[in-house]
């Protein structure tokens, strides 16, 4: 059957990556990250509001032994940025394990490729592990390994878009081309999406907003288990080619006069 | 002689006062925040846990106080 999903050193028991963004309370949150299976989580690094509780901060629901966490440089728009973050979420003591994006257009979201390429190449060098997450385009994705990167998150379609993979081929053919492990990151809006990316032969998933914006986020976190793992087995299994033809499924011979 | 009985930082973005004399230490424990869970800069310098004891915060410092938060 499948094997553990591996990046750079370490072995995840889950292809399924989760956020932690926009869920309406906390406890839904862990719950729903438990129905996933998700072994891998993501933070952010955000100013403490000092006028409010401390218990948004999102360490005082996620138990660092349950869940790896992978802190981000969400809404960073520069490299200068995304290593400010990038040292912080370090010396927040827990990792030098990073999700890398440098956010290139707000409209859109798209990640600035040339940013993110830099970037990756100095925080690399600085030592983190670096999972950059950039556009479903092959020429970055390769940049991103040459730049040391331990993994390449090509994205399915825009951040919180719930479109799905907009580009099968192109995702196919990043997958081909890097050694490195593909998690295709975004875009994802509901099970089927994740199955049918899961196909494609990538590595794993990140998502967020699918799980945490649905109506029941702990009946979809469930869901997203089950699609992630069936998407696998598929593409393990070897699907049968397609065609615009029928085909009988039954023998054509020996039907009575 | 009559000592100053606050001093005036920036925390987040806003000024504050604060009371003269304390370390990062001291001031993690005056906000009533856990050391553990939170980064700090002083001075747009990332400061190492092991020394929030020994950094004293003065007057028109800049400091930062940030935590995880859920994101994506």
């Amino acid at each position: 059957m499948d094997t553990p999903l591996r990046i750079a050193d370490r072995d995840f028991s889950s292809r399924l990556i989760v956020g932690t963004g926009k869920y309406k309370d906390n406890p839904t949150m862990v719950e729903a990250i438990r129905a996933t299976g998700a072994e891998m989580v993501t933070v952010a690094v955000r100013r403490i509001d000092l006028d409010r509780t401390k218990e948004e901060g999102v360490l005082y629901h996620l138990d660092p032994e349950e869940f790896f966490l992978l802190p981000n440089t969400a809404g960073c728009y520069t490299v200068e940025d995304a290593i400010r973050y990038a040292r912080l979420a370090r010396a927040a003591g827990f990792t030098e394990w990073l999700k890398l994006e440098v956010i290139g257009d707000q409209d859109t979201l798209l990640p600035d490729t040339h940013a993110t390429i830099e970037a990756a190449k100095i925080l690399v060098d600085e030592g983190f592990k670096v999972m950059a997450y950039t556009n479903d385009d092959l020429i970055s994705a390769l940049r991103l390994e040459d730049a040391g990167c331990v993994a390449v998150m090509p994205l399915a379609s825009p951040i919180g878009s719930g479109l799905g993979v907009v580009n099968p081929y192109y995702i196919r053919e990043i997958k081909r081309r890097l050694e490195v492990p593909i998690i295709v990151d975004a875009g994802v809006g509901t099970a089927s999406d994740a199955c049918i990316t899961m196909e494609q032969g990538v590595d794993g998933v990140l998502m967020n907003t699918a799980i945490a914006v649905a109506e029941d986020p702990v009946a979809m976190g469930e869901a997203m288990r089950l699609a992630i793992h069936a998407g696998r087995l598929a593409y393990l299994a070897g699907r049968m080619p397609s065609r615009e033809i029928a085909v009988p499924s039954s023998p054509t011979l020996g039907m009575l006069d | 002689m009559t000592e100053t009985s606050s001093i005036q930082v920036r925390i987040n973005g806003d000024d504050r006062e604060i009371p003269p004399g304390l370390s990062v230490s001291g001031l993690l424990v005056w906000l009533d925040l856990n050391p553990a869970l939170v980064v700090v800069e002083l001075n747009r310098e990332i400061l190492d846990r092991g020394r929030y004891e020994e950094s004293y915060i003065v007057e028109k410092d800049l400091l930062e106080l940030d935590h995880f938060v859920g994101g994506g």
